[in-house]
């Protein structure tokens, strides 16, 4: 079965955790103990109804303040896809979280509360969205029961969202009112907007076709480990593990290893349960290589003819996700793929004001989660391509060398 | 496998991440162990590093925190399996924590060893020098759980602040950390329970026997099926029955309920899980039903 994995988006309260409680109790995936713990909760709480978001708020501070604060997984199958959801948080100060959840999503789920309509927050988030070239978004106007599930309301905030987003760069955009509280329009369509012509969130998470996000070009094996047995019948075995990045490799195809730029062909492709023909985003294999090279963790292996760029220095847009702010001249720790190094922020080119996207290039810092282009000097060359043709190859992570804190998420251009 | 579709299959998929996570941890720390219970994830755990680094042999030991309250079933198939693949095992008892006066014993009928696991458990990560310990949690089994990284950061007292994680965007995981600092690392963060069981029958791993159908003496004590032995003995009044039962989770004899069923192959647990409404740790587990955040609370100290 085929696994879509999802993140919710938005602003505070306009309704993320309650939609995913409200998907899961819909298609059935709570246990009945789990239901009953949050029921308790919620009589001892006084709420006038079950909170739904409870399934998702399971810290003892987040049911306390009635927020999310970090993102929380949860699983759900239908009988078409198996789900991953990232619920996260819309507060500001957690920001950083809603990108951890949002990085690895196929699909996200922007939530405005139709009483609000668009705040910087959700536009903040919608801007991240598509920082992270997250390939389909869906934007959920919420709480549709609380404007008399009014048509007007609805298109005056699907209206204004698609102007913003015609200034972002979204693949796919789909529009759907609801109400998480009442279930309209979340695993079926609802009675009550008889004017709504498209289909229930679920349907429309179901189809949503997503085998074309990878990228199955450009061959790109980012090698993470070296395999040596040195034992018995495999004493002079050399294999190269790693985990596709991207394109698609096969037995007796030309390569080329950066960043000696030596020559060889695949030998073969190998795994526990036996070689395999071709390997492809994202499986785990190990390769061999006909010819004795040095190879070692953070090389990478590509095709002669199709070879990501190669260099120290890098332009990127950086979400920054720590109290220190960035100052350009500050140095940072790295991670690229399998390649760990240090890097020096040469420039910070502009800062971006997610409400308007004005550009301010007289920035002089970086503060916790803004966002900005940046120069980077690293200490050794990284095999990169852009992030809008690969999400493997084109990201990195900075890390604070004093404290270990990931301080900075990068997209390169 | 098909090539023609270049998809993967969701446990395939899973499968991948989790061979990615072993390597790096392999590649960027120096003394990784893996934490072994015998139980099924634990065990699944196990044939996944198995596959991440063969044709060599798993390049960490394999630790088990023993609370020394058992079931005999477990203990001959982790020395069963440790033999087979050749991999060194530690075991940290907490008895020996116990004997030492780090941990006092907790006294009375319905005492556990539960919670002196972590004393246990940090003293030999520190005694041994580990620097990342892998864990079989998955983030479907609890809500605290559900809220953890896949590289767990831990301070030098070995604890978790929830309200303080690392950023971990796409699979780029930082696994920096000083001296005396070290990571959990849980491969199987993805994975739900029925991925769990559709994997071990896909795979055909064997298993300890007790997580099939049998029949067996219990006693019901706070709407669970406890195994009367040794560790557990009866209560004034307490009467034992028989019934055909299976373990959903395996964890120490006092506190690890088991559930009645007649599934006796893979294929039948995997139906069986499909079908259940109960949550494996709801159905099973006395420790978690101290409180509301019993899990998080424990974890903040250093727990699995
Ligand atoms: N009337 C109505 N109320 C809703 C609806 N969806 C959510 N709410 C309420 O809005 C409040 C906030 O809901 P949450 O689900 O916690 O909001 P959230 O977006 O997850 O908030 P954060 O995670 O903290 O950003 C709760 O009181 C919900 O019951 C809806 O469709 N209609
Ligand atoms: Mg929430």
């Amino acid at each position: 079965m085929e696994m879509l994995r999802f993140a919710t988006a938005g602003s505070v309260d306009d309704g993320k955790s309650t939609l995913i409680g409200r998907l899961l109790y819909d298609t059935k995936s709570i246990f009945t103990d789990q239901l009953e713990a949050v029921e308790r909760t919620s009589a001892q709480r006084g709420d006038e109804y079950t909170n739904l978001a409870l399934l998702t708020d399971g810290l003892r501070a987040e049911r306390e303040q009635g927020i999310t604060i970090d993102v929380a997984y949860r699983y759900f199958a239908t009988p078409r896809r198996k789900f991953i959801v990232a619920d996260t948080p819309g507060h500001i100060q957690y920001t950083r979280n809603m990108v951890t959840g949002a990085s690895t999503a196929n699909a996200a789920l922007i939530l405005v509360d139709a009483r609000k309509g668009l705040l910087e927050q959700s536009r903040r988030h919608a801007f991240l969205a598509s920082l992270l070239r997250v390939p389909h978004l869906v934007l959920c106007v919420n709480k549709m029961d609380l404007v008399d599930y009014d048509q007007g309301v609805f298109d005056a905030i699907a209206a204004e969202f698609r102007n913003f987003a015609s200034k972002l760069d979204i693949g796919d955009l789909t529009v759907i009112p609801m109400s998480a509280l009442a279930g309209d329009n979340v695993v079926s369509r609802s009675v009550n907007m008889p004017w709504y012509e498209g289909t229930s969130l679920l349907h429309h998470l179901e189809e949503l076709h997503i085998a074309s996000d990878r990228n199955l070009i450009d061959v790109r094996f980012p090698v993470q480990y070296v395999i040596r047995p040195y034992s018995g019948s495999h004493l002079d075995y050399r294999g190269y593990a790693g985990q596709v990045a991207g394109g698609v490799l096969k037995p007796g195809d030309d390569v080329v290893v950066l960043p000696s730029g030596l020559p060889s062909r695949i030998h073969s492709i190998e795994t526990k349960d036996g070689p395999v023909a071709e390997a492809f985003p994202p499986m785990s294999v190990t390769v061999r290589l006909e010819d004795e090279i040095d190879i070692s963790r953070g090389d990478m292996i590509c095709r002669p003819h199709n070879q990501p760029s190669v260099s120290q220095d890098v332009e990127a847009m950086v979400c920054w996700m720590h109290d220190d702010p960035m100052r350009p001249g500050g140095k940072y720790a790295i991670k690229h793929t399998t390649r760990s190094a240090r890097a020096l922020v040469k420039e910070l080119r502009y800062r971006l004001d997610v409400n308007t996207l004005h550009r301010d290039e007289e920035a002089a810092t970086l503060g916790l989660n803004e966002i900005g282009r940046l120069r980077l000097r690293v200490t050794a060359p990284l095999f990169t391509d852009p992030y809008r043709v690969n999400r493997t190859t084109g990201s990195f992570i900075l890390v604070d060398e004093a404290t270990n804190a990931t301080v900075g998420a990068g997209m390169i251009l | 496998m098909t090539t023609a579709v270049y998809e993967l299959g969701h446990l395939d998929a899973l499968e991948a991440e989790s061979v990615h996570v072993f390597r790096e941890v392999a590649a960027e720390f120096e003394r990784p162990v893996l934490l072994f219970s015998g139980g099924k994830d634990s065990i699944v755990m196990l044939h996944l590093a198995e596959k991440a680094f063969w044709p060599a042999r798993i390049p960490f030991p394999v630790m088990h925190v023993d609370t020394g309250h058992n079931f005999p079933e477990v203990l001959e198939y982790r020395d069963r399996r440790v033999a087979e693949m050749g991999v060194q095992l530690v075991i940290a008892s907490v008895q020996e924590s116990i004997d030492s006066g780090r941990v006092r014993e907790q006294r009375g009928p319905r005492a556990s060893r539960n919670p002196l696991q972590t004393v246990t458990l940090l003293d030999a990560i520190e005694k041994y020098g580990f620097d990342a310990a892998f864990g079989g949690a998955r983030r479907d089994e609890e809500k605290a759980r559900a809220k953890e990284r896949v590289f767990s950061f831990r301070d030098e007292f070995g604890q978790w602040d929830p309200k303080n994680q690392r950023p971990e965007l796409w699979s780029l995981y930082n696994g920096r950390h000083a001296r005396g600092e070290h990571i959990r690392v849980f491969p199987l963060s993805n994975w739900t329970e029925l991925d769990i069981w559709q994997y071990i029958g896909r795979e055909r791993i064997p298993l300890p026997s007790i997580y099939f159908a049998h029949r067996r003496t219990l006693v019901a004590r706070d709407g669970m099926l406890l195994w009367p032995c040794a560790h557990l003995p009866l209560l004034d009044g307490e009467q034992t029955l028989e019934a055909t039962v299976r373990y959903r989770t395996v964890g120490d004899v006092t506190c690890t309920g088991a559930v009645e069923s007649t599934a006796s192959t893979v294929e039948d647990i995997v139906a069986e899980v499909a079908a259940t409404r109960l949550t494996e740790r709801g159905a099973t587990r006395a420790d978690d039903r101290a409180s509301e955040a019993a899990m998080e609370d424990r974890k903040r100290e250093g727990y699995f």
